[in-house]
């Protein structure tokens, strides 16, 4: 049973760890690509390098601090953190799912940065528009994922597995991306936002309850029980939407 | 011009609290504001109150209640 309970856990906690890094990083490596083709690949990696050396940084700052954090505070902020962030995820793939919203398109992503880089002045040797663009895409996505794992490892008591799932993921979905180049669109990013946002509801749930000494039958297996609840909530509300839409169409 | 001469600390603090912004509030600042309300209710419910049970069952309901809030929100910004 324990064993179970566990392993459960762990597998939740996998899970999320991977999807989340897995979003991010196909998000960023769109902006890389479109910068190294548009601009040139040295001074685009000079940015990729710079943004990783700045998360490595960062990463070494607030990890070991956060161990200081009694656990009930740390359980009751990142619960609320992940709730917050998982419901804006899971919002907008339900809005996506039900058509009233569109569905988010690398290509866009893509074409709209090429456009601003192409309009940017261009400087042969030092591209800086490029180590910027590069550095800010990387950054920004990889400062999502930092968060995801610190939060959801440091809670779990499993920061080394969390950190290694999504050194994983990166690694992955930078062959992937490099196979694939410019076809992301391939990629089902909606399909796993929707993933994402219900783990990490579900996850914010539990560890803001346990922060707030809420004692959830079963323990740690009530996490599963949660994931369950919010797939059947956010089926519900997809189904729900669709149908408004279609009764006010035939309305009008 | 202003932001040329501003010390790039300050471009750093400002584009990392911009970050934490966009992160948590974004373009939903009622999800923002009704999970903090959940949590603070379910704080005063289990730790005030004492009351596991409610505060079990409320905890999960409350983020639904405040997730179709946010969507009939969404759906009705859509008509217009």
């Amino acid at each position: 049973m324990i064993g179970t309970t566990v392993s459960s856990g762990v597998a939740v906690l996998v899970v999320a760890v991977f999807l989340t890094s897995c979003v991010e990083m196909v998000e960023a490596l769109t902006i890389v690509l479109a910068v190294g083709h548009t601009r040139g690949w040295r001074s685009c990696f000079e940015g990729v390098a710079a943004a990783l050396a700045a998360l490595v940084v960062l990463v070494a700052f607030v990890g070991p601090a956060l161990v200081r954090v009694p656990l009930a505070t740390l359980h009751l902020v990142i619960g609320t953190i992940l709730l917050i962030f998982g419901m804006q995820w899971l919002r907008k793939a339900i809005l996506r799912s039900s058509g009233l919203k569109a569905k988010n398109d690398e290509d866009v992503r893509y074409q709209s940065t090429v456009a601003q880089l192409e309009s940017s002045d261009s400087a042969p040797r030092r591209d800086q528009v490029a180590f910027v663009v590069a550095f800010k895409g990387v950054f920004l996505e990889g400062l999502e994922v930092v968060i995801a794992v610190i939060t959801l490892g440091t809670s779990a008591h499993r920061l080394g597995l969390a950190a290694m799932v999504a050194a994983i993921a990166v690694v992955l979905v930078a062959i992937v991306g490099a196979v694939v180049s410019k076809q992301l669109t391939k990629v089902p990013e909606n399909a796993m936002k929707m993933g994402v946002g219900i783990l990490l509801t579900s996850y914010g749930t539990f560890w803001a309850g346990e922060g707030l000494k809420i004692h959830w039958p079963g323990g740690d297996a009530g996490l599963p029980v949660l994931v369950a609840v919010y797939l059947v909530v956010a089926w519900s509300f997809i189904v729900a939407l669709r149908r408004s839409a279609t009764v006010l169409e035939a309305a009008s | 011009m202003n932001s040329d001469r501003t010390p790039w600390i300050f471009r750093v603090l400002k584009g990392f609290a911009m970050f934490w912004w966009d992160f948590l509030v974004g373009d939903t600042p009622e999800l923002f504001v009704a999970m903090l309300v959940v949590v603070g209710f379910i704080a005063l419910c289990r730790i005030v109150w004492q009351l596991n049970a409610l505060a079990l069952i409320a905890l999960p309901v409350l983020c639904v209640a405040a997730l179709g809030i946010s969507l009939r929100r969404a759906q009705r910004a859509n008509r217009k």
